[in-house]
């Protein structure tokens, strides 16, 4: 019955949204201003997605097994928290959040864009009811989370272990607002083209909706990076996994376009690239959703492979993609733009945009060789880190120190070149400092010392420049926030250390500087798992941590998870995580010191801020 | 001949081919440098030729009794069902791994039947295998 009325309204979801591209196309074309009809239709499909979705989250938390998402997905057992996350822990009910994300956001865009012009609006709205549309077709036809199974069982089979976790049970929605949040981006960039309207007045708009997903999205990489760091017991939180560059990549593009929007707002300049822009941030999200579902990517986040599916998304995203050639190739014709001098703000923000488009393209390649390399050849590769490093780092040097100089520049002409005392001496503090830092650490003190002092340098000036008042508070927050983000990252991978070693109860054994025992294990029946927890400690110099690592032994379905015991302070992270292997004595304990890992999180989270205060500042 | 504005421009158009040779000259060595092939057992056998200086990924299934631990490392061997190397692994084990389950070691190969790994990649659930490893075992 649930199941019959979930499918039922995401079927009627489907004429509407059939509706409204009719409706809105022709009000465009007749250039109406009257759109009660589109309102109407708007709501009613929102609510029929609503009904869908929580008709999906109602069978999960009632353990309703005839439908076969919560049969592949859920338990009895289960905790009701992971029940409810359950809904959207599976492909079929992440993308049924996916198309609820997409018909919330089209009705906030329809109230908050009353002011711009009307057949922009219809337009937009046009665009963006094609994308649910092939959202819709895409859940109807090849992933349908309201399959019924008959006879139905009495058992499910039991979410993965691994992602029963509060981090990860809130990330994928807050992740999916950031990837949502561009497509309206796209339709109205799409739709601006068309009706002439990329100017001061939508670039404004289009600001608040880039923030919105900018937000979100660097919220969602953030808990999936914290997630990975204590559940996947790796030892770190940025591994170059496929998945998080997939993420990654889309928060390089909405940064670039964050900066150039306020080009276009200020000075009607940049109009084709804050285009270009626009729409490939959300055919990078789609990608990337395309890369994760199908199956391609070598990953912790692959789920059962479809090929019917990875190929639906290729034509969705081939359609989508043509689409915006076309008309961006159609409509781009810009007036000559307004001269600027190359010493100014203009030039600044070019410049991090290039460099958002390196990062981006280093990502990218990395990324997607491996796939093409084994098309072409069928020799089968990965890309480690050790890429990635070598390719970002050297150029996060004139990044930063450009970051630290460019806000201050003028719009148009930098009228006078400040010989300012102050940021000399800044400099030259930070040079000191970093080389103070980069002596203790054995090789290439000359690269960790320009590294170091750039990141030092911006850190400084922010800071400095917090009192200013010329600046926006929102950049300010976000600025030295990520020069904060960048020196803890830098000095966490200069100085993390790691130990492991195998040990018997009751064994000890000294391993550099550290005296690592094992003192007991017990255990423990919790909910649907037995836990396994061991007590270790860890002597350094006469400091005794003690740590309660455990081992998660789940029954449905069958999988051992780790859960690293860790020890925060400011300063640094200690954390040990064990496993054991079966038929043997031995547990295989692994201990880690991280420096600095609270200052990332809070880091990122103050980017976020950063970015909502810009937000609350643009809505006033 | 030509205004100071053409120069100026020519000059910002050869500086940006420049610098976006270089960029993807950058991009690719450090590609080639960085790149970790994957192979089975049986494919080690038949490499022509192996770099000892590259990191190598095998791919395939613990096998059955060959696992044994002491307290600094952990050996065990990797079949393909046709081939098999023996493994050397210092580190800390991933939580799934066990005897008769899909594993990658990623390490230098001290010949062709030893590697020392650096790093064990192992499923993060049952139903769940690496693609590398599906494809491994697919082979047989």
């Amino acid at each position: 019955m649930l199941n019959l009325i979930g499918n039922y309204s995401l079927i009627l979801a489907l004429i509407t949204s059939l509706a409204l591209l009719i409706f809105s196309f022709n009000n465009f074309k007749s250039n109406s201003s009257f759109d009660f009809r589109i309102f109407a239709t708007i709501s009613l499909q929102f609510f029929l997605i609503c009904i869908s979705f929580s008709t999906l989250l109602i069978a999960f938390i009632k353990s309703d097994f005839s439908n076969l998402a919560v049969y592949n997905n859920s338990h009895t057992t289960k905790p009701l928290f992971y029940k409810i996350s359950g809904a959207w822990g599976n492909h079929e009910g992440s993308l049924l959040l996916w198309l609820l994300v997409l018909s919330v956001f089209i009705i906030i865009f329809f109230f908050k864009s009353k002011k711009l012009l009307n057949s922009f609006r219809f337009l937009t709205i046009f665009f963006q009811q094609l994308i649910i549309f092939g959202f819709l077709l895409f859940i109807l036809f090849t992933s349908n989370p309201f399959q019924l199974i008959i006879p139905t069982p009495i058992e499910g089979l039991g979410l993965n272990p691994i992602l029963q976790d509060p981090a990860l049970a809130i990330h994928p929605p807050i992740l999916y607002l950031g990837y949502v949040g561009s497509s309206i981006v796209f339709s109205s960039s799409l739709s601006a083209l068309v009706c002439s309207y990329v100017n001061k007045e939508w670039a404004n708009d289009l600001k608040k909706w880039t923030l919105i997903s900018w937000i979100f999205l660097t919220i969602g990489i953030m808990l999936g990076s914290i997630w990975a760091y204590y559940e996947l017991g790796w030892g770190g939180f940025w591994f170059w996994d496929p998945v998080e560059n997939v993420s990654l990549m889309p928060w390089f593009c909405l940064t670039a376009l964050l900066h150039c929007t306020s080009v276009l707002e200020k000075r009607s300049n940049l109009q084709s690239w804050t285009i270009i822009l626009a729409l490939s941030t959300f055919i990078l999200s789609m990608s990337g959703t395309f890369l994760v579902r199908s199956g391609i990517l070598n990953s912790v986040h692959t789920f059962a492979n479809d090929p019917e599916r990875g190929v639906f998304v290729l034509i969705f995203l081939t359609i989508l993609i043509f689409l915006s050639l076309i008309i961006y190739f159609k409509y781009n014709n810009f007036e000559k733009f307004n001269k600027s001098f190359f010493l100014s703000k203009e030039t600044a923000i070019i410049i991090n945009n290039w460099f958002m488009m390196y990062f981006l393209s280093v990502v990218l390649i990395g990324t997607i060789y491996p796939i093409f390399l084994e098309v072409i050849t069928s020799e089968k590769i990965s890309v480690g880190p050790p890429y990635f490093n070598q390719l970002m780092i050297p150029f996060l040097i004139p990044f930063l120190f450009i970051m630290a100089l460019g806000p201050k520049l003028d719009w148009i002409k930098n009228k006078k070149i400040e010989t300012n005392f102050t940021k000399i001496i800044l400099f030259i503090i930070s040079i000191l400092i970093s080389y103070l830092i980069a002596k203790n650490f054995n090789t290439q003190v000359l690269y960790s010392t320009l590294i170091i002092s750039s990141a030092l340098f911006l850190f400084f000036v922010s800071i400095t420049d917090l009192q200013n008042t010329k600046l926006k508070l929102s950049q300010k927050i976000s600025h030295s926030a990520f020069s904060i983000l960048i020196i803890s990252i830098i000095l966490n991978s200069l100085f993390s250390e790691e130990v492991s070693v195998n040990l018997k109860k009751g064994e000890e054994k000294k391993l550099s500087n550290y005296l690592l025992k094992f003192e007991s294990i017990s255990k423990m029946e919790i909910n649907n798992f037995t836990s396994l927890k061991a007590e270790i400690h860890v002597i350094e110099n006469n400091n005794k941590l003690k740590f309660h690592p455990e081992l998660r032994l789940y029954e449905v379905p069958k999988t051992i998870t780790s859960e690293a015991d860790i020890i925060t302070n400011l300063f640094s992270d200690n954390l040990v995580v064990v496993n054991y292997l079966k038929d043997t004595d031995y547990l295989n304990i692994r201990y880690q010191k991280k420096p600095f890992m609270l200052l990332i999180w809070l880091s990122a989270f103050m980017l976020a801020v950063g970015g909502l205060v810009g937000l609350r500042k643009n809505f006033k | 001949m030509y205004g100071k504005k053409v120069k100026l421009r020519f000059l910002f158009l050869s500086l940006i081919l420049i610098v976006f040779i270089l960029t993807i000259f950058l991009v690719l060595k450090s590609l080639e440098e960085n790149v970790v092939y994957f192979i089975s057992p049986s494919d080690i056998k038949e490499l022509g030729e192996i770099d000892y200086n590259k990191k190598y990924r095998v791919g395939g299934m613990v096998k059955k009794n060959s696992v044994s631990m002491s307290s600094d490392q952990v050996n065990f061997i990797i079949t393909d069902f046709k081939s098999e190397i023996s493994v050397k692994f210092s580190g800390a084990v991933p939580n799934l791994f066990s005897e008769e389950k899909g594993v990658v070691a990623e390490g230098f190969l001290k010949d062709r039947n030893f590697l020392n790994a650096s790093k064990i990649l192992a499923k993060h659930d049952e139903n769940y295998m690496p693609p590398e490893v599906k494809e491994a075992l697919k082979d047989n």
